[in-house]
């Protein structure tokens, strides 16, 4: 008999969702800001569960007949998932509002988004991380076409679909070749049995499984979907693209590489060392060329999710090499949500603020905005005393630990780069005048919306000069 | 009696004319949702052969759920096409080239 009450966060996103959708048909169309409402306190509520869990549930718990799992790693992969879905929420509601995106169905999609990502951060056997991983995917192929009336939007939206379903066939692949092998999808069944399998069909299904996390991390022989994905979707989308699924990405990699094949850890290690060279390379030397904000951060984005992997490679021969990997996408996630977010705060009915060029003089326009947009800009460059700072120091250290001097050097040359292309967004904020066609519009926030960038501002800074209690809650649950 | 070999070799030629239909193809998007198709048909036959030589029902389980979601994503597939279809009159690969940099 499995025990429902381990998976109460899923199962009350599951009813409240299934009762929102519902409520929404019957709600007249002046009352439709309730299911705004209605689908945040759905977030809020599922966060008080797991809180809960974490309080009661300290060592691993296994149910659905070993297809879920309750540990703190899961618990706390939920609580991020769940405040970056909730950010993300509270930037899109002016963003959809103004452009007439069919704004129930956004929020409802997005909540079955955020299912998906939960039952991904439990997932305990292939099964169930396939299933939460298109849970995932397929509203966020909608919730990327759906501003209709942009040919971008669906340019973009088509090429997600396409690469997305691509990776999810390799990931199959991949997964019908280990139940070959072993004969069982549970993930620590295949932990036990896979060092009788022969070694090259081993790394065959490691190089298809591998291929596929790739894909939805964006890293690089396979990021061709980022940029596209990053400019042509609505600025809000974007926004929870780049957040909350990076965060669950991380919790199946950690399931299948770490808990899965530990076996095979010098072979992933020596694949995954080249493609984080490769993303941090590409990804800050193409940011360089952009004009277009968006599609910038999207190459921003492939390099930071190459800093993260070095923590995984670091992660089986130092102390902290995985909670330092967990720290930094956590801390970057934040990050990119904050600049996204502030993207589509400047946007306009009919205006897309996302060229460089409508950056310029920022500070003359609102000084706070710019200000926010500084602090999390030295966030991504690795500037003390943000938390970039200590993401990437825990990241270096680890890897020294690990013996793997070579890379970390690299890794602080690429960020040397990388600090060139966001100190340039600094530089025309403060230091040049703004756009005749911009001159005379101040920027106006409605309170929420700035009461939202502060407090995701603040979080960086304060994360930066008080890390520890965060860095600790990583240690502890891996 | 057909061997096991013989079910992951077909396998793998089904998956590699998936994969190839997705690269080779530069005209239409239709052909485009087939080939994905195509991909998940032939992970299903390594499910199913895996099972049978095992004498285990997880494979066959497993081909169920895959179903499912190949059927939703289809579906999800279809409706951006329809998407982009009013939008552009067209649903030539070619046109999507608006997005570069």
């Amino acid at each position: 008999m499995p025990i429902f009450s381990l998976a109460s966060p899923e199962l009350a996103l599951l009813i409240l969702s299934g009762l929102i959708l519902l409520i929404d048909v019957f709600t007249p169309q002046r009352l439709r800001f309730l299911t705004y409402l209605l689908v945040q306190a759905t977030l809020v509520v599922a966060f008080l569960l797991a809180i809960a869990q974490y309080r009661h549930h300290a060592e691993l718990l296994v149910t659905f007949n070993g297809h879920y799992v309750v540990d703190k790693l899961a618990i706390l992969l939920k609580l991020f998932i769940y405040v970056m879905s909730f950010a993300s929420f509270a930037y899109a509601r002016e963003y959809i509002e103004e452009r007439k995106i069919a704004s129930s169905e956004y929020y409802i999609l997005g909540l079955f988004c955020v299912m998906g990502m939960s039952v991904m951060a439990s997932a305990y056997s292939l099964l169930t991380i396939y299933l939460g991983l298109e849970l995932l995917s397929l509203p966020l192929y909608a919730l990327v076409a759906s501003h209709k009336d942009s040919q971008q939007a669906t340019e973009a939206a088509m090429k997600y679909f396409v690469m997305g379903a691509l990776a999810s066939g390799m990931l199959l692949y991949g997964i019908s070749i280990l139940y070959g092998l072993t004969g069982s999808i549970q993930i620590p069944e295949i932990a036990r049995l896979i060092h009788a399998a022969p070694t090259a069909t081993v790394s065959l299904a490691l190089i298809f499984i591998l291929a596929a996390l790739l894909f939805k991390f964006g890293a690089v022989p396979f990021h061709m979907w980022v940029p596209d994905v990053y400019q042509g979707a609505p600025t809000s989308v974007t926004l929870f693209i780049a957040s909350a699924p990076k965060i669950a990405a991380f919790g199946i990699t950690m399931r299948i590489l770490v808990q899965a094949l530990p076996e095979l850890h010098v072979a992933w290690e020596q694949i995954l060392t080249v493609i984080a060279f490769l993303s941090m390379f590409f990804g800050n030397l193409l940011a360089i060329v952009q004009t277009n904000i968006k599609r910038m951060l999207a190459y921003s984005s492939i390099a930071h999710i190459g800093y993260s992997l070095l923590g995984i490679i670091a992660g089986p021969s130092s102390h902290d090499g995985y909670s330092a990997a967990l720290f930094y996408i956590t801390t970057y996630v934040l990050v990119a949500a904050g600049a996204f977010g502030i993207v589509a705060l400047l946007s306009r009915t009919g205006i897309e603020a996302d060229q460089l060029e409508d950056y310029r003089g920022l500070n003359a326009r609102n000084p706070w905005l710019a200000f926010m947009l500084l602090l999390l800009m030295f966030s991504m460059a690795g500037v003390p005393p943000t938390v970039g700072f200590f993401a990437k120091l825990g990241l270096l250290v680890s890897l020294v630990e690990a013996h793997r001097v070579w890379l970390a050097v690299a890794a602080l040359v690429f960020a040397l780069i990388g600090a060139y292309y966001y100190l340039r967004v600094v530089m025309l904020m403060y230091f040049e005048e703004p756009t005749e066609a911009n001159a005379s519009k101040p920027v106006t926030l409605s309170w929420d919306m700035q009461l939202a960038v502060t407090v995701n501002g603040v979080a960086v800074l304060a994360l930066g000069v008080l890390p520890s209690a965060l860095i600790d809650l990583c240690r502890i649950v891996i | 009696m057909i061997s096991l070999n013989e079910f992951l070799i077909l396998a793998a030629m089904l998956f590699g004319l998936g994969i190839a239909g997705i690269i080779i193809n530069r005209k239409n998007i239709i052909i485009l949702l087939m080939s994905l198709e195509l991909l998940l048909l032939a992970v299903n036959t390594n499910f199913i052969a895996f099972s049978y030589f095992l004498k285990n029902e997880v494979g066959q389980v497993f081909v169920f759920f895959v179903l499912t979601v190949a059927a939703a994503e289809a579906a999800i597939g279809l409706a951006i096409m329809v998407v982009m279809y009013r939008r552009q009159g067209t649903i030539e690969i070619e046109r999507l080239d608006t997005l570069k940099g």
